[in-house]
């Protein structure tokens, strides 16, 4: 026992030192398909650059966000590398926690960025986080069903046209209801979307001086507008629905049409998650003719803490994971339909992408449809499209988030939502000092 | 008068017991169930309950993606080592708020639960400071130390409760026989406190294991106990509900089958004092 004992010890000894590298990146991720397809080709990057080794930290989005800003406001040190959002990057950047990305290599093509999302991770001309896969929003639809109603999808619907789809395409007997729409209260959940269909309604969430707006027509009218619509045409218990509610609906054939993230649009049409995966078409999400669709846009991207203390080695890693030789590296083991969409032109040029992913064009339609310098038809103080990046938004945006998902279950009416998020925000804005 | 115990009451009873008993099982059986699942079946509407494709593909992902022994050691390490120096701590002090009160007493114990009450994510920052001067962040030692502080007022307050109940008279003859402080503790109280004890460590040894604010922000990697290893398999965007029942499977079990043999214990413990 005692031989078998010492022979584990140094067997576990001699194991573990060529283990040993000179750097160790830690890297924060959220758990989404297109990041644990990265983490699962780490060796790649690896065998590459054998000084460098790499830990993973996988969290949920939002512990994943509580986490990375209590360590990067207190200067923790303990992330090398950060997946954040679009939102974090412009607030980040001015308060200097995030080192601006200056050395990413003669190879890596900074002009192939998508220009809307090249502008989303940039401060001042600077780029502060490489964009790792982008996102808008568009409506995926069951084109078994609209047939069989007798429709025909436009490319760019109005809401007027969607709302009268929505309608006749609801059987409720029959468990098909027209529209599945977020419900579920949180900044990130029924307000990114709600963001944005105010957006294409001429409302905005403050003024050029920080009033807050929900006491504006156009706030009411959008309120109005989707809770009216739920209520004829959306799934039951809706008020407690976000994108995977919505996803496991879709993909059961319980909608007949979806307006969601454009991510959604490779889990909808692959055969092993979807029942319907071979009837499903896409198209721009709606707007008024006012020159605004109600889309939004995000992009998961990789930023380096100014508190690490391996800039370097990070810097190598995020040029690794975003170049385009890492979406080739992608389709060659996992096919080019799993490639991370949404960040780079040439994909779009891309035939072999073309060919495996019929919704890579609406995709990238959606996303040059928004605008987050620009995202209202009136003029605002706020860069952002379905958010404004300002540090107290994701508590304004959630709050503001309850009020409605009240008025979509029915506990609150549309008036004394929009009253209670006009009230809710105006002292929130006045605590923080934009407004007196 | 005692009441008659008929055949019809016990059979409704016991019916009403089984009833509620898997209602209050089914959510962890129905994870146990969507983890052998695959992802396609997992969110199915309407659900199949039994007659699915069973598969043990989940687990052999989650083994591949994560490391489980890694993190399953840590939450072992980090929650048996803050419940021993809990009641390394606790016993003392509960002993002498139980045997020598003073007229300050009441107001210490209630001082000490008051720090129950604060959320602990106001204290966060500060905290994470701390930590990070002493180089705490992620090391198991840290982690061990917060949730013994965070769970000391629970197990004083225990441990105070059952000593009340054993009679002084006990320890004043254990004294008169020449007993010292130390030799009072290990030798008369303790034995006479087992029943406590046990239960006041199993209580704080799931407190510790479920604990998920401090866990998942005070640690990184190294010291990752399983509370990290299932938050890294929740997901808003995408399905992968199988895949988190999986790890939640994996990450309760541990604690379940020590409940399981331990349950004698825990129910009387939880119980100790409640009819009196």
């Amino acid at each position: 026992m005692k031989h078998v004992l010492g022979a584990v010890c140094g067997a576990s000894v001699l194991l573990a030192v060529p283990a040993m590298a000179e750097t160790t990146l830690t890297i924060a991720t959220v758990n989404n398909g297109d990041m644990i397809r990265m983490q699962g080709l780490t060796s790649e990057f690896t065998k590459a650059n054998p000084d460098i080794s790499v830990k993973w930290v996988t969290l949920e989005e939002n512990v994943l966000r509580q986490r990375v800003t209590t360590d990067i406001a207190t200067k923790g040190g303990q992330f090398d590398v950060l997946t954040i959002g679009t939102y974090e990057v412009p607030i980040w950047a001015k308060k200097g926690w995030l080192v601006p990305l200056a050395n990413l290599g003669a190879d890596y093509d900074i002009a192939d960025l998508l220009p809307k999302i090249k502008d989303a991770v940039s401060v001042d001309g600077k780029l502060y986080a490489a964009p790792f896969y982008g996102e808008s929003s568009m409506i995926m639809y069951r084109t078994d069903l609209f047939e069989k109603a007798g429709l025909k999808m436009p490319e760019k619907p109005t809401w007027e046209f969607v709302i009268d789809a929505a309608k006749k395409l609801t059987d409720k007997n029959g468990g098909v209801y027209g529209i599945c729409l977020r419900g579920k209260a949180g900044w990130g959940e029924n307000m990114a979307f709600l963001s944005a269909m105010a957006n294409s309604y001429g409302a905005r969430w403050f003024d050029e001086k920080w009033e807050p707006q929900f006491n504006t027509p156009e706030w009411k009218t959008t309120l109005t507008t989707y809770v009216n619509l739920m209520k004829d045409a959306g799934p039951p218990g809706a008020s407690s629905n976000g994108f995977n509610e919505n996803l496991a609906l879709f993909n059961a054939g319980k909608c007949g049409m979806w307006i969601d993230a454009t991510v959604a649009a490779s889990f909808v049409t692959n055969p092993s998650q979807s029942t319907v995966a071979d009837r499903v078409g896409f198209a721009l999400a709606p707007n008024t003719g006012l020159g605004k669709n109600a889309n939004w846009l995000w992009a998961w991207s990789l930023a380096i803490p100014a508190g690490s203390k391996k800039t370097e080695a990070a810097e190598k890693f995020i040029a690794w994971a975003t170049n385009k030789d890492y979406t080739k590296l992608v389709a060659s083991k996992e096919g080019w339909a799993n490639v991370p969409p949404g960040t780079r032109t040439s994909l779009y040029t891309n035939p072999d992408y073309l060919k495996a992913a019929p919704f890579a064009k609406m995709t990238l339609a959606s996303i040059d449809a928004a605008d987050p310098n620009k995202p209202t038809v009136k003029p605002v103080p706020y860069v952002g499209v379905q958010y404004a990046a300002i540090p107290e938004f994701q508590g304004i945006g959630t709050q503001v988030g309850q009020q409605f998902s009240a008025a979509l279950a029915g506990s609150m009416t549309v008036d004394a939502a929009l009253t209670a998020a006009q009230t809710a925000t105006e002292r929130e804005m006045k605590r923080a000092g934009y407004i007196k | 008068m005692a009441r008659k115990s008929t055949t019809q009451r016990v059979v409704v009873s016991t019916i009403g017991a089984w009833f509620f008993g898997f209602l209050i099982f089914f959510p962890i059986l129905w994870m146990v169930l969507a983890s052998f699942k695959t992802e396609l079946e997992a969110f199915a509407i309407p659900p199949s309950f039994l007659f699915f494709h069973w598969t043990t593909e989940n687990y052999a992902t989650v083994q591949e993606r994560s490391d489980y022994l890694l993190h399953a050691m840590n939450s072992i390490i980090i929650a048996g080592g803050s419940t021993l120096i809990a009641l390394l701590i606790a016993i003392p002090a509960a002993w002498s708020m139980a045997f020598s009160p003073t007229k300050r007493t009441k107001d210490i114990l209630l001082w000490m639960l008051s720090t129950k009450m604060m959320p602990p994510v106001g204290v966060l920052v500060p905290i994470y400071l701390i930590y990070k001067s002493f180089g705490l962040l992620d090391s198991r030692i840290g982690l061990v130390f917060i949730l013994c502080l965070g769970n000391l007022p629970i197990v004083i307050w225990m441990l105070f409760t059952y000593f009340k109940e054993i009679p002084r008279d006990i320890l004043e003859a254990a004294r008169m026989d020449g007993a010292t402080i130390g030799r009072e503790l290990v030798y008369v109280l303790t034995p006479m406190a087992i029943p406590g004890l046990a239960s006041t460590m199993l209580l704080n040894l799931i407190l510790a294991w479920n604990e998920a604010f401090w866990t998942l922000n005070l640690s990184t990697s190294n010291a990752a106990p399983l509370t990290v290893f299932i938050a890294s398999y929740s997901s808003p965007e995408g399905l992968f509900w199988a895949k988190l029942s999986a790890a939640s499977t994996l990450a309760i079990a541990p604690i379940i089958i020590l409940g399981w043999f331990s349950q004698k214990q825990l129910v009387r413990g939880l119980t100790f004092g409640a009819v009196k």
